[in-house]
C-alpha cells in the first residue's frame, strides 16, 4: 500500500518540490471518497482546499437561467482540481459534483496559502504549478468557444 | 520538323481554296475577323472576311486596332478572345433527364446552337500561344480520371491552321515562356505569311500531320507551288523579327519555388487594392478551365438539365464552405489565381499554366500586369511560411 | 496523378470511371434515421442492382434530382456495400433537400472518388481515429475496417468529440464499441446538461491520456479544420511522425473528378489528391491563412 508521500511525489503537479515543500504537503492531506451526485463543493462556497483525483470522475457545472446546470468541464483521474485556495478572492466559481464514485486527495489550502505567505520561494513554486493548470484549462476553453462542431449553418450553397 | 516536300507556298486564291476545301469536308471555318473594334473567332467562308490590312495596339488595360500600311492578313497579335470557347463553350449542356420512377432517362436536348455555327470546326489562325493552351487544355481536361468527355469529341474533329506571328502585341510575352512566335507542332496546317499584296501576297504552308497533307494535295494544283529556301528563309525571318519585338517579359526561373515562398508577400495586398475580380482575366485566358456544374429543372421538376459554365476563383463563392468562403478577401484570390497559373499548375500538369498570350494585362480594366507581379513577388516574397516547402 | 512521396496500401481506393463521368447512377432511399437535429443517415440501393464497392474515406456526389449534387462521404461498411450509407448534415441547399428525402425516393450517385484513409497501412502497430462533430461519419468506415481485421493491429483507439451529448452521431454503435475488448472509445463533449456522466472538454485531453506510443502509431484524424491541425499539432508533438498522421480535408466540390478546379488547395485537386491526405504533404498549406 502506498504512503501519501509516495502518491504525491509521483504526481506531475508536486514534481520538482523539494522535500520539506513535499513533506509540507503530506501534512495538508487527506483521503476523500465521494458517491455518484455528491458535491464536492458550490458556487460562492470559501475555497480553501484543492484535489488531486484519483478515482472517478467531477463535474463542473454552472446555473444558466433557463439552460439549467450545465457541466462545463469535467476533472479526470490524475487531474487537478482547483486553484481558488491561492486567487483572491478565494471562492468557488462553479459547482464541482462526483458524476461517478469518486476518490481523491484533499487538500488543505489555507494551510498551504499560509505557508506560501511566509515564503515567497515555496508560493512562486506553487504559483507555476497553478498557472499551468489555469493555462490548460483555459486553452481548452477557449477552443470551445469556437463552437467549432456547430458552426457552418447557412440557408445557401 | 517538317521537310521540303510538305511545305508548300499559297496565294490568296490558294488560301480561299483551302477554305473552302474544308468547307467541302463539312468543317465550319472560324476564322479571325473584326468585329465590334476587335479581332475575335467567327464563321468565315471568304478570305475577305479576314482582318486584311489590320493591325492592333495593346498595352495594359488598352486595347486598339489600326490601319497597317499593307495588306497583310494576319498582322495582329492575339484576338480579344481565344479559341477557349470553342473547344470549351463557356456554356455546355452536360446532359439533360426526364424523371422516373426509378431515376431518369436521358434525352435528347435541343440543339442550343452557337455562335460558332455547328461542328467540326476548322481553326483557321491559330497563334503559337493558343496552339499550345490548346496543349494545356488537352493535359487538363483529357488526361485525368474522368476525362471531359465533350471537350474530348470537340478536339478530335477540329481541324487547326496554325499561323506564324509576325507582328507581336506590347503584352506579348511568349518567348519567355518558350510557346512561341513559330508553332512547332500539334497544327494540321501552319501558314507563315511571307508577302502581302505589293509584293505578291503569298503564304508559307507547313504541314503538320496525316489530315492536313491530304488537304494540301487536294488542292487545285495550279494554286500550290512547292516552297523554296527563299521561300523558307523569308519565313525564319518573320519569326526572328516578331521574336526580337515581345512586349513584355516574365522570369520563369525557379518561379514555382518563388510564388510558394512568397504567400504572404505585402505585393499581394498592393494587387488586392487595384484587383476588382472582375473575373475579366480569367474569361479571356486561354487556359482557364475551372467550371461550375449547376442542375436546372423546369417548373414541374420533371425535367433537369445538368449544365456546365465557366466559373473564376475571382467569385466570392467560388471557395464557399460551411457558410462562408476560404478566399474571401480579393488579395487571396488573385493570389490563388497567379500562383495557380504561374506554380502549382506546374506540380499538376507538368508545365506552367501560362502561354504568354498577353490577354489578361491587356484586358484587365485595372491594368494589373501578371508579369509586373511576378516579377514584385521574387523581389518581396515577405516572410517566410512553411508554404516554402514546394517538394 | 499522386504528388505525396509516401507509400500508400492498395486500399486507398481507386476512383470510379463511368461512361460518362457526370452521369449520375439511381439509388432508391430505402431507409433513413435521424441521427441529430440536423444530421440524416441514409440508405441507398442501386436501382441496377450493382453495389457501389468503396473504400473507408472514399465520397460519392450525391444528387437530388434537379436541384443539385454535394460530395457526401460514404459513412457504410466497406465490407458490406451492398447499400449504400451516407449521414448528411443540413447546411442548407442541396443538404436540406436531402435530409428531407422520403424512404422510396430516388437520389443520383457518382463515384466512389477520392483517395481515402489506407487504414491497412497500420497493421502490425496502433491505430488511433479521432473524430470531431460530423468528422465521425467519414471515420466509421475505417473503423469497421480495423474491427474486420482486428488481429492484424495492436491498439486500436478512438477519441471522439462533439458539441454536446445530443450531438453525438451513432450512439448505440458507440456503447458497443466501448463495451468490445480490442477498441478503447473516449468520447467527450464540448459542454453537457447536468446529470451527463460523460467527459467535457476537447479531444486533445483523451488523446493526451491514452499513452499512444508514436513509433508504432496511424492517426486518422477528421472534423473541423482547426480542430484537426491542433489535434495534429499535437500528434507531432507526441512524436508521431507526419506522414503517418492522416487528415480528411474538405473544400468545394462541383465536379468530383478533378476538372472544375474548385476543391483545389495550392497544388492538390482534393477530389483526386485526397480527400484523406498525409500531414507531412499538407501541413505547409493549411497554415497559411485563405491559401
Amino acid at each position: 500500500m502506498r504512503t501519501m508521500k509516495t502518491l504525491l511525489e509521483a504526481h506531475p503537479f508536486f514534481a520538482g518540490l523539494d522535500d520539506e515543500a513535499i513533506q509540507l504537503v503530506v501534512g495538508c492531506a487527506t483521503n476523500v471518497h465521494f458517491d455518484p451526485d455528491q458535491y464536492l463543493f458550490r458556487v460562492g462556497d470559501p475555497a480553501d482546499r484543492f484535489y488531486v483525483v484519483r478515482h472517478g470522475r467531477v463535474a463542473l457545472e454552472l446555473h444558466l437561467p433557463g439552460s439549467g446546470q450545465q457541466v462545463v468541464d469535467t476533472v479526470e483521474e490524475d487531474q487537478v482540481l482547483g486553484w481558488s485556495w491561492l486567487v483572491p478572492p478565494h471562492q468557488w466559481f462553479l459547482d464541482a459534483r462526483a458524476v461517478m464514485p469518486t476518490s481523491a486527495i484533499s487538500l488543505d489550502g489555507v494551510c498551504l496559502r499560509g505557508k506560501c505567505d511566509e515564503d515567497p520561494a515555496l508560493g512562486y513554486a506553487f504559483m507555476q504549478r497553478v498557472a499551468h493548470v489555469m493555462y490548460e484549462r483555459l486553452q481548452s476553453s477557449r477552443v470551445r468557444l469556437l463552437d467549432l462542431y456547430g458552426g457552418g449553418r447557412d440557408a445557401a450553397r | 520538323m517538317v521537310s521540303v516536300a510538305t511545305a508548300a507556298v499559297l496565294d490568296l486564291a490558294g488560301l480561299q481554296a483551302l477554305i473552302d476545301a474544308l468547307r467541302e469536308r463539312g468543317y465550319t471555318v472560324l476564322g479571325p475577323v473584326v468585329r465590334d473594334g476587335a479581332v475575335a473567332p467567327s464563321p468565315v467562308t471568304s478570305v475577305d472576311e479576314l482582318p486584311r490590312g489590320w493591325g492592333d495596339e495593346q498595352d495594359s488595360a488598352f486595347y486598339r486596332l489600326r490601319r497597317r500600311g499593307d495588306d497583310a492578313l494576319f498582322g495582329f497579335a492575339s484576338g480579344a478572345q481565344s479559341w477557349k470557347p470553342v473547344l470549351f463553350p463557356a456554356r455546355q449542356l452536360l446532359w439533360q433527364g426526364r424523371r422516373t420512377d426509378d431515376g431518369f432517362t436521358v434525352e435528347e436536348p435541343p440543339d442550343a446552337g452557337s455562335r460558332y455555327g455547328r461542328p467540326p470546326y476548322a481553326l483557321l489562325g491559330v497563334r503559337s500561344c493558343d496552339l499550345h493552351a490548346i496543349g494545356i487544355h488537352d493535359r487538363v481536361l483529357l488526361d485525368r480520371a474522368g476525362a471531359d468527355a465533350h471537350y474530348a469529341a470537340a478536339r478530335q474533329e477540329a481541324f487547326v491552321v496554325a499561323v506564324a506571328c509576325s507582328d507581336p502585341a506590347g503584352t506579348c510575352f511568349c518567348l519567355s515562356m518558350r510557346t512561341g512566335p513559330r508553332p512547332a507542332s500539334g497544327f494540321d496546317l501552319c501558314l507563315t505569311e511571307i508577302g502581302t499584296a505589293a509584293d505578291g501576297h503569298r503564304l508559307l504552308v507547313e504541314v503538320g500531320s496525316d489530315r492536313g497533307d491530304e488537304i494540301l494535295a487536294a488542292l487545285p494544283v495550279e494554286l500550290v507551288a512547292v516552297a523554296d529556301e527563299a521561300h523558307r528563309a523569308a519565313a525564319a525571318r518573320v519569326t526572328e523579327v516578331a521574336a526580337a519585338r515581345m512586349g513584355r517579359e516574365l522570369d520563369t526561373d525557379g518561379l514555382r519555388d518563388v510564388l510558394y515562398a512568397g504567400a504572404e508577400s505585402p505585393r499581394w495586398d498592393d494587387v488586392a487594392a487595384r484587383c476588382l475580380a472582375c473575373t475579366n482575366c480569367t474569361l479571356v485566358c486561354p487556359t482557364c478551365f475551372c467550371t461550375s456544374v449547376d442542375d436546372e429543372s423546369d417548373l414541374t421538376g420533371d425535367i433537369a438539365s445538368r449544365v456546365r459554365s465557366w466559373d473564376s476563383c475571382f467569385t466570392g463563392d467560388f471557395s464557399h464552405l460551411h457558410g462562408g468562403s476560404v478566399r474571401a478577401s480579393v488579395r487571396s484570390r488573385y493570389r490563388q489565381w497567379a500562383t495557380h497559373k504561374l506554380a502549382s499548375w506546374i506540380d499538376q500538369f507538368g508545365t506552367s499554366g501560362c502561354v504568354g498570350c498577353g490577354r489578361c494585362i491587356t484586358w484587365c480594366p485595372a491594368a494589373i500586369d501578371i508579369t509586373a507581379e511576378a516579377a514584385a513577388v521574387r523581389a518581396d516574397p515577405g516572410p517566410s511560411t512553411a508554404a516554402a516547402e514546394g517538394d | 496523378m499522386t504528388l505525396r512521396g509516401e507509400t500508400r496500401s492498395s486500399d486507398r481506393g481507386v476512383a470510379a470511371v463511368a461512361p460518362d463521368p457526370m452521369l449520375p447512377r439511381p439509388f432508391r432511399l430505402q431507409g433513413l434515421r435521424r441521427d441529430t437535429e440536423d444530421t440524416v443517415t441514409l440508405w441507398l440501393d442501386p436501382v441496377d442492382g450493382e453495389p457501389l464497392a468503396f473504400a473507408a474515406g472514399q465520397f460519392t456526389m450525391l444528387q437530388a434530382f434537379g436541384v443539385g449534387e454535394v460530395p457526401i462521404s460514404i459513412s457504410g461498411d466497406p465490407g458490406a456495400p451492398h447499400l449504400l450509407q451516407h449521414t448528411i448534415r443540413d447546411v442548407g441547399g442541396v443538404t436540406a433537400t436531402l435530409v428531407r428525402a422520403q424512404v422510396g425516393d430516388v437520389l443520383g450517385v457518382r463515384g466512389p472518388y477520392g483517395v481515402g484513409w489506407g487504414v491497412r497501412d497500420g497493421a502490425g502497430g496502433d491505430v488511433v481515429v479521432v473524430a470531431g462533430g460530423i468528422g465521425l461519419a467519414p471515420l466509421r468506415p475505417a473503423l469497421l475496417d480495423l474491427l474486420a481485421g482486428a488481429d492484424q493491429y495492436g491498439r486500436v483507439v478512438l477519441v471522439y468529440g462533439a458539441r454536446s451529448p445530443a450531438d453525438l452521431l451513432f450512439p448505440t454503435e458507440l456503447e458497443a464499441w466501448a463495451d468490445r475488448s480490442d477498441l478503447e472509445v473516449a468520447v467527450t463533449v464540448d459542454s453537457a446538461p447536468a446529470g451527463y456522466r460523460g467527459r467535457v472538454g476537447l479531444v486533445t485531453e483523451p488523446l493526451a491520456r491514452a499513452g499512444l506510443d508514436p513509433d508504432r502509431t496511424l492517426a486518422l484524424v477528421c472534423g473541423p479544420e482547426v480542430m484537426m491541425r491542433h489535434v495534429a499539432e499535437d500528434l507531432v508533438r507526441r512524436g508521431v511522425p507526419p506522414a503517418r498522421v492522416r487528415l480528411s480535408l474538405e473544400r468545394n466540390m462541383r465536379c468530383g473528378v478533378g476538372l472544375c478546379g474548385h476543391c483545389q488547395l495550392r497544388e492538390l485537386f482534393l477530389c483526386v489528391d485526397g480527400p484523406v491526405v498525409g500531414l507531412d504533404r499538407v501541413a505547409p498549406l493549411i497554415t497559411v491563412r485563405e491559401l
